[in-house]
């Protein structure tokens, strides 16, 4: 499934097979004092894979993700990323502008509250237009036009762009952070529970539009939620963690359908059905 | 008239010296903002304590002092500072550019050059130019020294967006030497152009705050801005009404209460120098 995605994807080339991994875990772990946080997380995220991490609260999700995304630093393991300049490199070993720069242009990071993605001070087209100015634009037509373009694109009426985002609903200030984060053309995008704290609906939509983006520009993605509706649709291959542990991974479907540890079973079985 | 008990200019040596360490850290990195230990000072904060104090570290008994606040000698602010250095250090005193060799000021420059030799300190309310943008000064270090002023021009974005036109008028934003992102204390954006090159030492003082940021002579400082929306030194579009000049920074002077304003030149010193020199403007007494 993985690799059709990619094939399929519109204006990105081919990956020269056998594609090397663009994000290579090994052993991270991560302890606040005698308490584990995540332990021996190991797993690669290749080009246009979309990776789920779920399991319940407290279970390490979010530390793995922060530790991933450089805003936590582990206390043993190797975070391999496949640069665009040097090739495979430890973020761990970087030193801080070299990963805020990464932060700023390959990666992207959605927040579950878009409060703490978006600047609520800032017009919409500002906050669109901020990575942009950050890698060195500075031209005010140009960076207008690429912040309606990317308003648009996450179906966010272009006439808002001079509205500030606490005039925006819940679904559209987490819509406006996706557009803030995928402005600059990031190729690994993390996510932290992107739909929570909306409603169904809005769920829904706002799915929809991240498989779309997800697929159309070819997207690494590593989300982490609790919902198992949300990576059913959008992840390739699923994680499941317990106490910091990973208990299960595989395929998606393979994990949901046929779970075999007993966590992941509880974990199907715990699912609503309407 | 010095008074015995203080020490000349006031601070003790030791403060000096603290003092003019943190100057000379910061005539070596331009525009980086220096910590140092600023004092209480017999004036309260927002009257220029951090000025006073970087004054008094560099001022010698043959110094002599000049205290503009607003453009003008005779405001309280100016007339207060300077007082407040004829009795604790006993300089001489004067309100004119030229013979200055220490000039305080608050929120301009003076419209005449300044020449090498001369000391120009100002008053700096927040030193920060990215404050208003971000609130943690954690956080606004790290961008100063990793030199992410990206957020600097979401603000000249959002004053278009919402303008038109870049709408900061004042404390409009400059990068020294092409590092450092200063604030060039509320000084008018009029102004902006004769901070770049000069000949003269301008060093920042900020009490509250306590920082001392400074430009060396002849240093690079560049007004941020868009390529499709360039920086633009205005000022009202009028001639001084007293010496009739047209091109220094003005301000309108409200006459009556029928509507009438007068445009003058916010620099006193310039226009009574113009006036004497015979130049009228169309009120001129």
């Amino acid at each position: 499934m993985t690799e059709t995605l990619t094939q399929t994807a519109p204006g990105r080339a081919a990956p020269p097979a056998p594609a090397a991994p663009l994000l290579s875990v090994r052993d991270l772990g991560k302890s606040y004092g005698a308490h584990i946080g995540c332990a021996g997380v190991g797993f690669d995220l290749y080009p246009g894979e979309v990776m789920g991490i779920v399991g319940e609260s407290g279970s390490g999700k979010s530390t793995l993700l922060s530790c991933l995304a450089g805003q936590l630093a582990p206390d043993r393991g190797e975070v391999v990323f496949d640069t665009r300049e040097d090739g495979p490199r430890d973020i761990l070993t970087m030193s801080e502008p070299e990963r805020r720069m990464l932060s700023r242009t390959d990666w992207a990071f959605v927040h579950q509250h878009a409060r703490d993605g978006l600047r609520m001070g800032v017009s919409a087209g500002g906050n669109v237009g901020e990575r942009l100015m950050a890698v060195g634009a500075r031209h005010y037509g140009e960076i207008r036009a690429t912040a309606a373009d990317w308003l648009g694109r996450v179906e966010i009426d272009t006439t808002r762009i001079d509205d500030r985002p606490g005039t925006f609903s819940g679904g559209m200030q987490q819509r406006l952070q996706i557009a803030r984060n995928l402005v600059t053309g990031p190729r690994l995008v993390f996510m932290d529970e992107p739909t929570g704290g909306l409603d169904v609906s809005v769920q829904a939509r706002l799915l929809d539009l991240l498989r779309g983006l997800v697929r159309d520009l070819g997207l690494s993605v590593v989300i982490v939620t609790h919902d198992l509706a949300v990576v059913r649709l959008l992840a390739d291959r699923l994680m499941v963690m317990k106490l910091g542990h990973v208990v299960e991974q595989g395929l998606t479907d393979q994990v949901l359908d046929d779970p075999q540890h007993a966590y992941t079973q509880l974990l199907v079985s715990s699912v609503l059905q309407v | 008239m010095t008074q015995d008990a203080y020490n000349f200019a006031y601070l003790d040596e030791e403060t000096k010296r603290m003092v003019r360490r943190a100057i000379l850290k910061a005539l070596a990195v331009p525009g980086y903002q220096v910590p140092f230990a600023s004092r209480e000072m017999p004036m309260p904060y927002g009257w220029g304590t951090g000025g006073v104090q970087v004054s008094a570290a560099v001022m010698t008994p043959e110094d002599r002092f000049k205290v503009i606040d607003q453009g003008a000698d005779d405001t309280t602010n100016a007339v207060s500072i300077r007082k407040f250095f004829e009795r604790t250090a006993g300089v001489a005193t004067t309100t004119r550019t030229e013979e200055a060799s220490v000039i305080q000021t608050r929120h301009r420059i003076p419209e005449t050059p300044l020449r090498e030799g001369q000391i120009l300190v100002y008053q700096v309310p927040i030193p920060e130019p990215l404050r208003f943008l971000e609130p943690r000064e954690s956080e606004t270090r790290k961008m100063h020294a990793l030199q992410e002023y990206g957020l600097m021009h979401v603000k000249l974005y959002e004053d278009i967006s919402r303008h038109g036109h870049i709408a900061t008028a004042y404390a409009y934003p400059v990068k020294v030497e092409g590092r450092y992102v200063m604030d060039p204390s509320p000084i008018p954006k009029f102004d902006n152009p004769k901070l770049g090159r000069s000949a003269a030492i301008q060093l920042f003082g900020a009490g509250r705050e306590q920082r001392i940021y400074a430009l060396p002579p002849f240093s690079a400082a560049e007004s941020l801005d868009f390529e499709d929306h360039p920086f633009d030194p205005s000022k009202a579009d009028h001639p001084c009404a007293l010496c009739g000049s047209e091109d220094s920074y003005l301000d309108e002077v409200i006459t009556d209460d029928a509507g009438g304003r007068i445009f003058v030149c916010s620099d006193t010193d310039y226009c009574e120098t113009r006036q004497a020199r015979g130049y009228r403007g169309k009120d001129a007494a």
